[in-house]
């Protein structure tokens, strides 16, 4: 048990080096000039010139790397060139609003998939099943902005029941907090529910036929009890891979429905941090994302062991 | 929208990334601050005169070189501290001494500023100059405290009538009417300043009750949906902002004037508009916006004409011309890239348009590098003409007579200025320096509710004090 936790461990550092370093790179190479969008058009090249060597744009790119990831280790993102502040506190304040709209789509993806794709899955051959079979396919093509716009017109325009955009920090009032996320965490919650409803469905007809689960109808469960007690379990294990898998989807997903909704998310940040070339705030979120994926791919693979037993021995 | 009658909820596109204009440059900080929160000895009004402000009244010297500001009384900071003309003195002098903008240059022409009496700012410049007095209407002539300006990035401190409130990074600003202002006081206690970086979704906030205001549609399909709604009302006035299409006058083949014009023959300002920017704003034809004193309608020096535009090339000896329209990812430029596309592919020249990341990517490779043949871009900034006395500026326009001109008006009385700035305006047409294509509108769309907003946009700032509610 030990062992395969250093080799994941020592998987993960390495990524996330790597990860750095390709991000740092990519952001030195990206054509523009931070001192010049920071100081505008009409900026002189003596001005512009101080305030490359004031951002330490001058120095090697090696030394500007080493100083930057020497920082982050000790918790220092560096200061915004744009905003002048420390990026730390920014980034949290941000990701806060990017996990809380993930984390409710995500939750909204499962109390959808799960009964609709086991619904799918037990009556594929009944006309309800092809129903939602149909459905989920129809939602699958629709792209997350344009549920969002589609929602925006019906809930916040024509009806007025819901804002929207916008963000109400739940401190503030839970209230308009609430209400200000249903449009969007619907938006991006929808369409990820009927992807993984096709999932779940084709788990669970997997699992219909297997022999294990004619073996426990034949000791007299009835289908559904027969199902849950040991089908669902099984089901599981490919469904969380999906999960996993998906959840970089969301993060995507994420920054396009930020725009739309106007929310100060992670992904909204990130956008405005690569048009004014504020690098030093790219490589933070970025790498805050890239950690984030991995970690969600680490905690999947300790589900698996949690689901299934014969994978905790390979 | 919010809480009581008296907040006011304005929609924006462009978010202050912090609050000090005088490191950070760029139009969203003194959209939101001047006049609301920072105040200068003068302002601009909405038809672009410039009026007195924290300045009672000033004279001038006969030689236009010493002004005498005489300063309100009982004007204090919103940190408490009172406002006098010690604080004329060490706000002007700090232009040229801490502020990293470009803007700073306006101030060099000042040589010294002496405290008379606490009320009594005298300014000694070095020689006339009719745009200092212009530009101390903008940020530059914003006035700070000594106590107020430690930490200006973050909490900004002025004699206006709002203080900054509240902050929201990514989504909005609050102001909050202060007490003790010393002018009348402003209808809305509470103005939150909300920030879309997507047009519709601004739309969509008006259109559902979220904002009270849209401070200028940027997409201008949207418009009509406003003005068919009998909750709202929609103004449409001008702007600064000139659409420019330009030429780089210093490389061939487009150094050539015979060429230049030809191109700006060629193209049809009017349908141009109608499809880029749905006939909304006004042809021009010269560096010149419907504000400024010495405006002049020279938007049929080159009426449409491809049949004399493709005679022109041919005496300019140009066959088969191809050139790089190099333009910002913005939509307007990327629309009326593809008309200026088209009309000179009509009299044969083919133009390859080539998107570039804005601002990054345009400001390094077309601003600076001035790589590029044509590009599409809008000046918002104010009395931009004297770009064209600048011959390293992106147009790699030189022309001597030009320069003398533009230094000779801002030297000289009112009216000779006039005279001369409409020379300028004149020959820049003439050797078709440039096309202006269009001057952007202000269209602002607000509820019925919300009164007193201005037409046009000609000052740097949003002004709030302004504003007005309609007995309902």
């Amino acid at each position: 048990m030990i062992l395969p936790i250093l080799r994941r461990t020592a998987i993960f550092v390495v990524s996330v080096l790597v990860a750095s370093v390709v991000v740092f790179l990519f952001m030195a190479v990206l054509p523009g000039d931070p001192a010049q969008v920071a100081l505008g058009v009409n900026a002189t090249p003596e001005l512009v010139a101080q305030t490359r060597q004031e951002f330490g744009l001058n120095r090697p790119l090696v030394t500007q790397y080493l100083d930057w990831m020497g920082g982050i280790l000790s918790g220092d993102f560096g200061r915004s060139y744009v905003t002048k502040e420390p990026i730390g506190p920014q980034l949290i304040d941000r990701l806060g609003v990017t996990l809380w709209l993930v984390g409710g789509a995500m939750l909204v993806a499962l109390l959808i998939s799960v009964p609709l794709g086991t619904i799918a899955a037990v009556r594929h051959r009944r006309p309800s099943g092809a129903v939602v079979s149909g459905v989920s396919q129809l939602g699958m093509a629709v792209p997350a902005f344009l549920a969002g716009i589609l929602l925006v017109q019906v809930f916040a325009i024509q009806l007025g029941w819901l804002p929207s955009g916008g963000w109400t920090p739940p401190v503030r009032d839970p209230v308009e907090w609430l209400y200000g996320l249903i449009l969007p965490v619907l938006s991006l919650g929808l369409v990820q529910g009927a992807v993984v409803t096709r999932y779940v469905r084709s788990s669970v007809l997997d699992v219909l036929s297997e022999d294990y689960l004619r073996t426990a109808r034949s000791k007299g469960l009835r289908p559904g009890q027969a199902l849950v007690r040991h089908g669902l379990r099984n089901a599981a294990v490919p469904v969380v891979t999906v999960l996993g898998l998906q959840l970089a989807t969301l993060l995507v997903g994420a920054v396009v429905v930020e725009r739309v909704f106007v929310l100060p998310g992670l992904g909204s940040m990130l956008l405005d941090s690569v048009s004014s070339r504020d690098l030093l705030a790219v490589q933070g979120i970025v790498l805050v994302l890239v950690v984030g994926v991995l970690l969600v791919n680490f905690l999947v693979d300790v589900l698996y062991a949690v689901l299934d037993p014969r994978l905790r021995r390979s | 929208v919010g809480d009581g009658e008296s907040t006011l909820a304005v929609g924006f596109t462009a978010e202050p990334k912090n609050f000090d204009f005088t490191t950070t440059d760029g139009s969203a900080i003194p959209q939101a601050l001047l006049y609301n929160v920072y105040e200068g000895l003068v302002k601009l009004d909405a038809n672009g005169e410039i009026v007195p402000l924290l300045a009672e009244s000033w004279t001038t010297s006969p030689d236009r070189t010493v002004y005498d500001f005489q300063l309100h009384e009982g004007v204090t900071f919103s940190n408490g501290d009172e406002f006098t003309a010690e604080d004329v003195k060490f706000s002007l002098e700090r232009v040229t001494s801490e502020w990293a903008i470009s803007l700073k240059s306006k101030m060099d022409v000042v040589e010294r500023v002496e405290v008379v009496d606490p009320t009594h700012a005298r300014v000694v410049l070095s020689r006339p100059s009719n745009s200092w007095l212009f530009d101390l209407t903008g940020r530059v002539g914003a006035m700070f405290s000594p106590t107020g300006v430690d930490d200006l990035a973050n909490d900004p401190v002025g004699t206006g009538p709002y203080d900054v409130a509240d902050r929201r990074r990514g989504d909005s600003i609050s102001l909050q009417r202060r007490t003790g202002y010393w002018g009348s006081d402003p209808a809305y206690e509470t103005v939150i300043l909300t920030y879309f970086q997507n047009p519709t979704a601004m739309n969509n906030a008006l259109l559902s009750n979220g904002i009270d205001v849209i401070s200028s549609i940027t997409a201008p399909y949207a418009i009509p949906q406003f003005e068919a709604d009998t909750r709202f009302n929609v103004l449409q006035g001008t702007t600064n902002g000139e659409v420019v299409l330009s030429y780089n006058n210093a490389r061939p083949p487009l150094d050539d004037p015979k060429v230049r014009r030809a191109l700006t023959l060629a193209i049809d300002r009017e349908a141009l508009l109608a499809t880029a920017w749905a006939g909304r704003g006004t042809l021009i034809g010269s560096m010149v916006p419907r504000t400024d004193p010495w405006y002049e309608d020279l938007s049929d020096y080159y009426p449409h004409d491809p049949e004399r535009a493709r005679q022109l090339l041919a005496e300019a000896g140009q066959q088969d011309l191809n050139l790089r329209l190099r333009v910002p990812n913005l939509p307007y430029a990327m629309s009326s890239a593809q008309v200026v596309a088209s009309e000179l592919d009509k009299v044969g020249v083919t133009v390859t348009i080539e998107p570039l990341d804005f601002p990054a990517v345009w400001l390094q490779q077309v601003f600076n590098g001035h790589d590029y043949d044509m590009s599409i871009v809008q000046h918002v900034e104010a009395r931009d003409i004297t770009t064209f006395g600048d011959s390293d500026y992106y147009w790699g326009y030189d022309n001597p007579r030009v320069r003398e001109m533009l230094a000779e008006a801002d030297v000289a009385a009112m009216e000779q200025q006039i005279e001369r700035m409409r020379e300028v305006a004149r020959t820049i047409t003439e050797d078709a320096a440039a096309n202006w294509l269009f001057l952007f509108p202000n269209v602002v769309a607000a509820k019925k509710s919300v009164t007193g907003l201005p037409r046009n946009q000609v000052s740097e700032s949003f002004d709030l004090t302004g504003l007005g509610r309609a007995e309902s």
